[in-house]
């Protein structure tokens, strides 16, 4: 490398922003992919959605697109006198009446009855309120389109004013998902048949089995087969011959239903049970009871790096302000806060466009943030380079300043950033283990971040610079290195990445003027634990305090928990100063 | 020349004095209300529309008159949701603004922060939350519920109507929730709960990573027994809780949360979706059907300029105390705070709700019990409610220690009085 040319070359600069832009499309790119994961995910979640709330919460279009094509395709009949006056009846004053409606319903056996229970179950059954007539409502441009449920014929559109919904409370949901599921049995879709079995296990009286019976004959996917077999073979326990039980108990082997569990414990400790049935219950109880164990243990690291992503995602901009530039940023906390503040400023702009908001919120935010902090360290810090005390002050000073600003510009209270769809629910692996969205979501999210940055400091001119000058400044700029715009560049690396964060926590957390305060003290546990001006170390500290924090959490509480942990950090910074990974050779002896 | 004061200038000047005279007059008799809520903070998302409340009731009074012929003035302070800058701002209110009553506080421990404060200066603070009791002051008149107007009624009604037997307290970590879950534990215990059917939980505030909590809630309501949770969960830590909830797909069907401390206000700051079907306990819902309550939802919405704005229990809770001391000044004819600490006992004022509210010589007053199921829209749905009114009861008869203590500021003129030893301790809080 010729110095020369670097002093000559007065914008030398200029050449970090190539890298930047490919640290923006890195980020883009990351987008994009979960996106993409979206898509494929949310198939799978209307697939193995186990719970008729869920999916009828989580798609509610589908939802209704299904109801609609199967109310469709069933050719109505003459309507008869009991039906209408049925569907009129849910409109009663009061909830045991409803019931009574619903159940008479139920009873029918009318073809139309599903379309009509599943609309009541997703809040789309109302009543106009010029003649109290009962209809099924879906989402139209400037209002609603009314369908009659009895001929499933159009009523045309009309104002959200001009009908009222048709409550329902706990006790109807309970009534209403059981009757949809008994009546779901024969849909079209294996996902709609598979949950309305799932939804009737456990609660099957004789109508029941019968009904599930004669579904079993007719059915052709093995998952609900299997679970079918289940949902059979739980009343059989309790049958009073002892071989039929035995069987029971060996068809439920290794189910992880805590129905199956519950019964199976109220099995093994009934006194009028046979010995061997009884010997043969608690023998499937231990092998159940292992395998939860093992999931329970999975779930909890699952938590604890879902924590622990957190406070990487907080401390990994401090890792660069604080651990390669040696400043004490007492404003990154706030950093993030305007990031998570970009993420709702952006939703604002495109309501229509929830879905894609966090695309445009992760560059959005890191080019607020990363002005920010470029505008801090140009307008304060670099004044101040090598006197700390003063640099904790100011940079206090302007976090009270930057909270100030939020209050009077958008509001003291809390601001509602919402989740796109594809970071609600969770991914139902099996009856004991489930992840949510969202935490697995970042845990990715966090982990690519990271090896972007990485690369960044390891591959690129930007990151040769930002590493020299951190080694030895004087060399650095005998060398030709533009020192202060390195420094100002870094600093907004490391404050962009911050408001990165800031997007990330919009998710899982309140978005208000006060909530960098709260990932402040964290941030600087994890570089300072994890060892100063080493990513790697932030990496491994964040993961290991948040497993630790979550294993301790059961035992100890969450608020003792967070306070063993950092008393543990006190301790091991007696021992290890310099923290877990200090850094080595020459460089680190200022 | 004659010097001739032209009458256009004579005019003016005469206003003029007349102006200057009449807003000094008007300075010297106005009568100041203080405002103590938090406009900043975790505890911001709830005490910002009480503090809109008050002025609200102020603007009107003023419209009809004002108070003893003079005008009301509010005086607005942020303790900033910073428990012990509570009493500094009681402070100033009483001793620098000399204000005559001062309606504020949400949280417990503000409160009890601010407590020693008026009683040393003798002040008035009307507070407006429901609370956990234990606790009777002179200078203090509790206008939410006690602990039997609200948590008590609602294990009831899991109990009986919704069969639950297995119980989850959940609460923020300060002495609202610990006090009552203290309460509750007792009662279910008497009621024949088992030690290991009750599962007890506390967090910070602020609390946001309620994955394992959630997770084992979920496990411990898999059981086969039908489980509730009982939340005392306050302020913004319950939007995260919530939204956990969801995630982990725990539906009001399998285990309902029944809260204390969410109401309108905090759901219109959240997706309501994954909520629907979970229960609040409350004295008053926006959704009830009373003209009272119609009237003052439509007075709130055009004071606060918001036809979306919602009404929620404490400010209920304010209205009514707002009205109850304007009428006790009317009785007494001063605002001194003994007189009318005086008249204010036995006052009665209608609540929203269709319902009379009495001040009881305890200090706490009559309400109705609701129980509401959250709906898509953010408001509740009333699914059950107590036959008449009931009166707040200052000391828990399930406490050991408290079953045998009573308020009374009228005959025994004690807030901590022992019916056993026949004394009255003198301290008014614990």
């Amino acid at each position: 490398m010729d110095p020369h040319q670097y002093i000559a070359e007065r914008h030398a600069w200029r050449r970090y922003w190539p890298t930047l832009a490919i640290l923006w499309s890195l980020i883009a790119a990351v987008s994009l992919w979960s996106a993409s994961a979206y898509s494929i995910e949310e198939v799978d979640a209307a697939a193995s959605a186990s719970d008729i709330k869920i999916e009828s919460l989580a798609v509610p279009a589908a939802a209704t697109a299904l109801a609609e094509s199967e109310s469709v395709s069933e050719s109505a009949p003459a309507a008869p006198l009991d039906f209408s006056a049925a569907v009129q009846a849910l409109n009663a004053a009061n909830f045991s009446a409803k019931e009574q409606a619903i159940n008479t319903l139920a009873a029918l056996g009318d073809e139309r009855t599903r379309a009509v229970l599943r609309a009541l179950a997703d809040g789309n059954l109302q009543y106009r309120k010029s003649d109290d007539k009962v209809v099924i409502v879906t989402e139209a441009a400037d209002g609603y389109r009314l369908t009659d449920p009895l001929t499933d014929s159009d009523l045309g559109n009309v104002d959200k004013r001009d009908v009222k919904k048709i409550s329902i409370n706990n006790q109807l949901r309970i009534v209403l998902r059981e009757a949809i599921a008994r009546l779901s049995l024969s849909s079209q879709r294996v996902d709609v048949r598979l949950t309305a079995v799932e939804e009737l296990t456990g609660n099957l009286d004789e109508a029941g089995v019968a009904l599930l019976e004669s579904a079993r004959i007719n059915e052709s996917d093995e998952d609900v087969i299997a679970a079918m077999d289940t949902a059979l073979a739980l009343p059989k326990l309790t049958a009073g011959d002892s071989a039929v039980q035995l069987q029971a108990i060996e068809d439920l082997q290794g189910s992880l239903l805590p129905v199956v569990r519950n019964q199976l414990t109220a099995l093994a400790d009934s006194s009028t049970a046979d010995t061997a049935v009884r010997a043969a219950a608690t023998r499937a109880i231990a092998g159940i009871q292992g395998e939860l164990q093992f999931y329970a243990l999975t779930e909890t690291i699952f938590f604890g790096l879902s924590l622990g992503s957190v406070l990487l995602l907080a401390g990994i901009g401090l890792a660069i302000t604080f651990g390669v530039m040696g400043v004490i940023n007492m404003a990154h906390g706030e950093l993030i806060m305007l990031g998570a503040y970009t993420t709702y400023l952006v939703q604002q702009a495109m309501p229509q466009y929830l879905e894609y908001s966090m695309l445009v919120a992760v560059p959005a935010a890191f080019l607020v943030s990363g002005l920010f902090g470029i505008a801090i360290e140009r307008g304060v810090i670099r004044f101040l380079y090598g006197r700390p005390l003063e640099t904790l002050l100011a940079t206090f000073g302007i976090s009270l300043v930057l909270q100030q600003l939020v209050r009077t510009a958008i509001s003291a209270q809390n601001v509602t950033v919402a989740n796109p769809d594809w970071m609600s629910g969770s991914w139902q692996i099996n009856a004991a283990l489930s992840l949510t969205y969202n935490r697995l979501y970042i845990v990715i999210f966090t982990l690519v971040i990271f090896g972007a940055l990485l690369l960044l400091l390891k591959k690129s001119s930007l990151g040769l610079h930002v590493r020299a000058v951190a080694q030895n400044r004087p060399m650095a700029r005998a060398m030709g290195i533009r020192t202060e715009w390195v420094d100002a560049l870094t600093f907004g690396l490391g404050s962009g990445i911050a408001g990165v964060a800031g997007v990330a926590l919009s998710q899982l957390t309140n978005v208000g003027p006060n909530m960098g305060q709260s990932y402040i003290i964290d941030s600087f546990m994890v570089v300072v634990f994890g060892g100063v001006g080493n990513l790697w170390g932030t990496l491994v500290g964040a993961f290991s305090l948040g497993v630790a924090n979550k294993f301790l959490e059961p035992y100890s509480g969450a608020v003792l928990a967070k306070i063993l942990v950092l008393v543990f950090i006190i301790l091991f910074i007696q021992k290890r100063p310099r923290g877990l990974f200090p850094q080595q050779g020459r460089g680190a002896e200022n | 020349m004659k010097t001739i004061v032209k009458p256009r200038k004579l005019s003016l000047v005469l206003a003029a004095t007349l102006f200057v005279g009449s807003t000094l007059a008007q300075a010297a008799e106005t009568i100041k209300v203080g405002v103590l809520h938090s406009l900043s903070g975790t505890m911001a998302i709830s005490e910002t529309t009480l503090k809109d409340t008050v002025l609200m009731l102020v603007d009107e009074q003023n419209k009809k008159g004002g108070l003893l012929g003079k005008q009301l003035e509010a005086v607005v302070v942020d303790p900033a949701s910073n428990w012990p800058l509570f009493a500094e701002k009681a402070r100033e209110l009483i001793a620098k603004e000399k204000v005559a009553v001062t309606f504020g506080c949400w949280t417990s421990v503000s409160r009890k922060s601010a407590l020693p404060v008026f009683e040393e200066l003798n002040g008035l603070l009307f507070y407006p939350v429901q609370y956990e009791g234990e606790e009777s002051s002179k200078n203090v008149f509790y206008t939410g519920a006690a602990p039997n107007q609200q948590a008590i009624p609602a294990v009831d009604y899991l109990m009986n109507d919704l069969s639950v037997k297995r119980w989850v307290l959940a609460g923020t970590d300060y002495v609202y929730p610990r006090t009552t879950n203290k309460i509750l534990e007792a009662y279910l215990k008497a009621k024949g709960v088992a030690p290991e059917d009750i599962m007890i939980n506390y967090t910070p505030f602020g609390h946001s990573d309620w994955q394992s909590i959630v997770s084992d809630i979920k496990k411990f309501g898999s059981a086969g027994k039908k489980t509730a949770v009982v939340s005392t969960i306050n302020g913004d830590a319950n939007v995260p809780f919530y939204k956990e909830l969801g995630n982990q797909g725990i539906s009001a069907e399998s285990i309902p949360v029944v809260a204390f401390s969410v109401g309108e206000e905090e759901l219109s700051g959240i997706d309501t979706k994954p909520l629907v079907g979970h229960l609040a306990a409350w004295n008053y819902f926006m959704s009830v059907d009373a003209p009272a309550n119609d009237a003052f939802i439509k007075q709130w919405q055009t004071f606060i300029k918001n036809p979306k704005r919602v009404t929620n229990d404490p400010m209920e809770a304010h209205v009514i105390g707002f009205n109850m001391w304007v009428k006790a000044v009317e009785k007494a004819g001063t605002t001194d705070t003994d007189a009318v600490e005086k008249a204010m006992i036995g006052l009665e004022v209608p609540n929203m709700t269709g319902g009379i509210a009495k001040m009881l010589p305890n200090h706490h007053l009559t309400k109705p019990v609701l129980i509401g199921e959250i709906q898509e829209d953010g408001q509740f749905e009333v699914v059950w409610k107590t036959d008449g009114l009931v009166p707040g009861d200052a000391w828990s008869d399930y406490l050991e220690g408290s079953k045998d203590i009573e308020a009374d500021w009228v005959t025994l003129k004690c807030g901590n009085y022992n019916t056993k030893t026949k004394k009255c301790s003198g301290q008014n809080y614990e």
